[in-house]
């Protein structure tokens, strides 16, 4: 695997609900290790194309590759390659640290052995190790949004799906998820993330923005203040989303 | 038709859990006062507390002069909330919904349109909707309303931007300035640091605790140290690298494109060279130090880290 490989690629890619288009003839790339901003407004389409991606909902018409494999008709070796994580569902409140760990490991199909090493490893990371044995509700936000990162990405997916992950987080506690991000990112597993904080976008290589079912905007934060004149990924936002 | 309200040393516990610690503060008549802190800071705890919801531990509040407490029934009525979670009847349609909240306040949603008239016109064309059929924007729209109808002199609104993008959240608040006009008094809580600059007031909140209260202005004014951004063309390396140059230069975080650090001490004249060439002897190109202007958040991390 090199870095200029694509491990998302979209083309063409149409979904319709009855009349409504949600997504209109999309087409971009992902490569690997790469952090990929996938802004917009609130229904803009944006769930309706990771759900697509995560293999969840199929495509009307067009295509899309994830980790190399069609998200049409090879939808379980789509799962097994991604992981995904958001605000509202992430871990399970009334299971502990351990036994998250140990589910999610489970469902990824790891060995009991991999599972509690990789336990102990990202628990130490993060210095958690006390909490293993507390149940999920009881930990603060920010932790959990740390764990859940973790979990999403214990089976070393080529994708991560994040769907506003830092949402509700304190500022300390955000940039330290940012710093996660990167660290990831630069083992090589890409990072697909949705955000409304607009100083994240900033963190991103590259961005989309979405508008009314269409990308209008993909490039690199710089560049996309440059072409439309502006100082701030905000100001590019409200360009674009306000139709 | 606007309230004051008064919080005395209000504690909170649930359980272990302090929720809310010695939490006293004023908001004048007519204010549009924002509740700022993460999730976990006891925003949502307050407010329920301020509309009777929840007894205090210990402490009190009184809104218009009334005691949260003995006189609840009161106080309910000049109140109108707008909780976090969406709560209205999801298989009633939305003029239903309206009717509904009016009836309990023994008005109709005839009686009283004109005072919602602004927002719920937005959502009229689908009065006939069931509310859990609505987008996310409309269901705000109508949640609104519903805190509205009775005319309340005294609005509560918790976290009413949280997962709300960028634009919309902008268009919210314009809606805030033009309620306020009416003369109401506004609390409103929210994460995002940018908002605060939207208010008359703030407090600033976390772990059950206020950690400042004043205009958002002040507060910026009085950020304690000088404020500086950086930039170069290896922001990853820039955050441990800025840590190694001195022990002066503290309170390192990304801000966007940049990273901002603060020092007190370091003459001032002398911290770009400084940092500028420390950099890069590291093997930073395109560096840019300047001075800064602080931001709420500036100020919100600066109090997390003390």
């Amino acid at each position: 695997m090199n870095k200029e490989e694509n491990i998302i690629v979209v083309e063409n890619l149409v979904k319709k609900f009855g009349n409504f288009v949600a997504n209109d003839n999309l087409n971009f790339e992902v490569k690997k290790g790469e952090i990929f901003g996938f802004l917009g407004a609130n229904g803009a389409g944006k769930t309706t194309a990771i759900k697509i991606l995560s293999g969840l909902s199929k495509p009307t018409s067009g295509k899309a590759i994830v980790a190399g494999f069609d998200v049409s008709r090879e939808t379980d070796e789509v799962k097994k390659n991604i992981g995904y994580m958001s605000q509202r569902f992430s871990l399970y409140d009334d299971l502990t640290v351990k036994e998250n760990f140990r589910f999610y490991g489970g469902i990824y199909r790891l060995s009991n052995k991999e599972i509690r090493e990789k336990t102990e490893f990202m628990l130490n990371k993060l210095g958690m190790t006390d909490y293993r044995d507390m149940l999920l509700k009881k930990i603060p936000l920010g932790w959990k949004q740390k764990l859940a990162f973790s979990v999403a990405g214990m089976h070393d997916p080529a994708v991560v799906f994040l769907d506003e992950p830092t949402g509700g987080v304190d500022p300390i506690t955000r940039r330290q998820f940012w710093e996660m991000i990167y660290e990831k990112a630069d083992e090589g597993t890409t990072v697909f993330v949705t955000t409304h904080y607009m100083d994240e976008a900033e963190y991103c290589q590259r961005v989309s923005i979405m508008a009314e079912g269409r990308i209008e905007a993909l490039d690199t934060p710089a560049m996309l203040k440059k072409q439309f004149g502006v100082k701030t990924m905000d100001e590019v936002f409200v360009k674009i989303a306000r139709v | 038709m606007s309230v004051k309200l008064e919080i005395q040393e209000l504690n909170k516990d649930f359980e272990k859990v302090k929720a809310l610690k010695n939490v006293s503060l004023k908001v004048e008549p007519g204010e549009l006062f924002g509740f700022i802190g993460p999730d976990g800071a006891g925003k949502t705890t307050l407010f329920r507390l301020i509309t009777s919801l929840l007894l205090p531990t210990s402490g009190s509040i009184s809104v218009d002069g009334l005691d949260c407490v003995s006189d609840f029934k009161k106080i309910r009525n000049l109140t109108g909330y707008m909780p976090g979670r969406f709560s209205l009847y999801l298989d009633l349609t939305v003029e239903e919904n309206l009717n509904f909240y009016a009836s309990i306040f023994k008005t109709s949603l005839k009686e009283n349109y004109h005072l919602i008239k602004d927002i719920y016109e937005q959502i009229e064309p689908f009065k006939k909707r069931k509310a859990g059929d609505l987008s996310g924007g409309m269901k705000q729209k109508l949640a609104l309303s519903c805190a509205l109808i009775h005319k309340p002199k005294l609005l509560i609104l918790d976290e009413p931007t949280t997962g709300v993008d960028a634009v919309s959240r902008k268009e919210f608040w314009e809606l805030l300035k033009k309620m306020q006009k009416t003369g109401i008094t506004i609390l409103v809580s929210t994460p995002y640091m940018d908002e605060a600059s939207l208010c008359d007031r703030v407090a600033l909140m976390q772990k059950g605790e206020i950690m400042a209260v004043d205009t958002p202005e002040i507060i910026v004014n009085s950020y304690a140290g000088r404020l500086w951004e950086v930039k170069t063309n290896n922001m990853f390396a820039l955050l441990s690298n800025l840590n190694e140059i001195n022990d002066d230069i503290r309170l390192i975080f990304r801000f966007g494109e940049t990273v901002h650090f603060t020092t007190t001490k370091l003459e001032e004249d002398t911290v770009s060279t400084l940092v500028a060439s420390s950099l890069k002897e590291k093997g930073h190109e395109n560096i840019v130090v300047k001075k800064t202007v602080a931001q709420i958040e500036d100020c919100f991390l600066a109090l997390m880290e003390e």
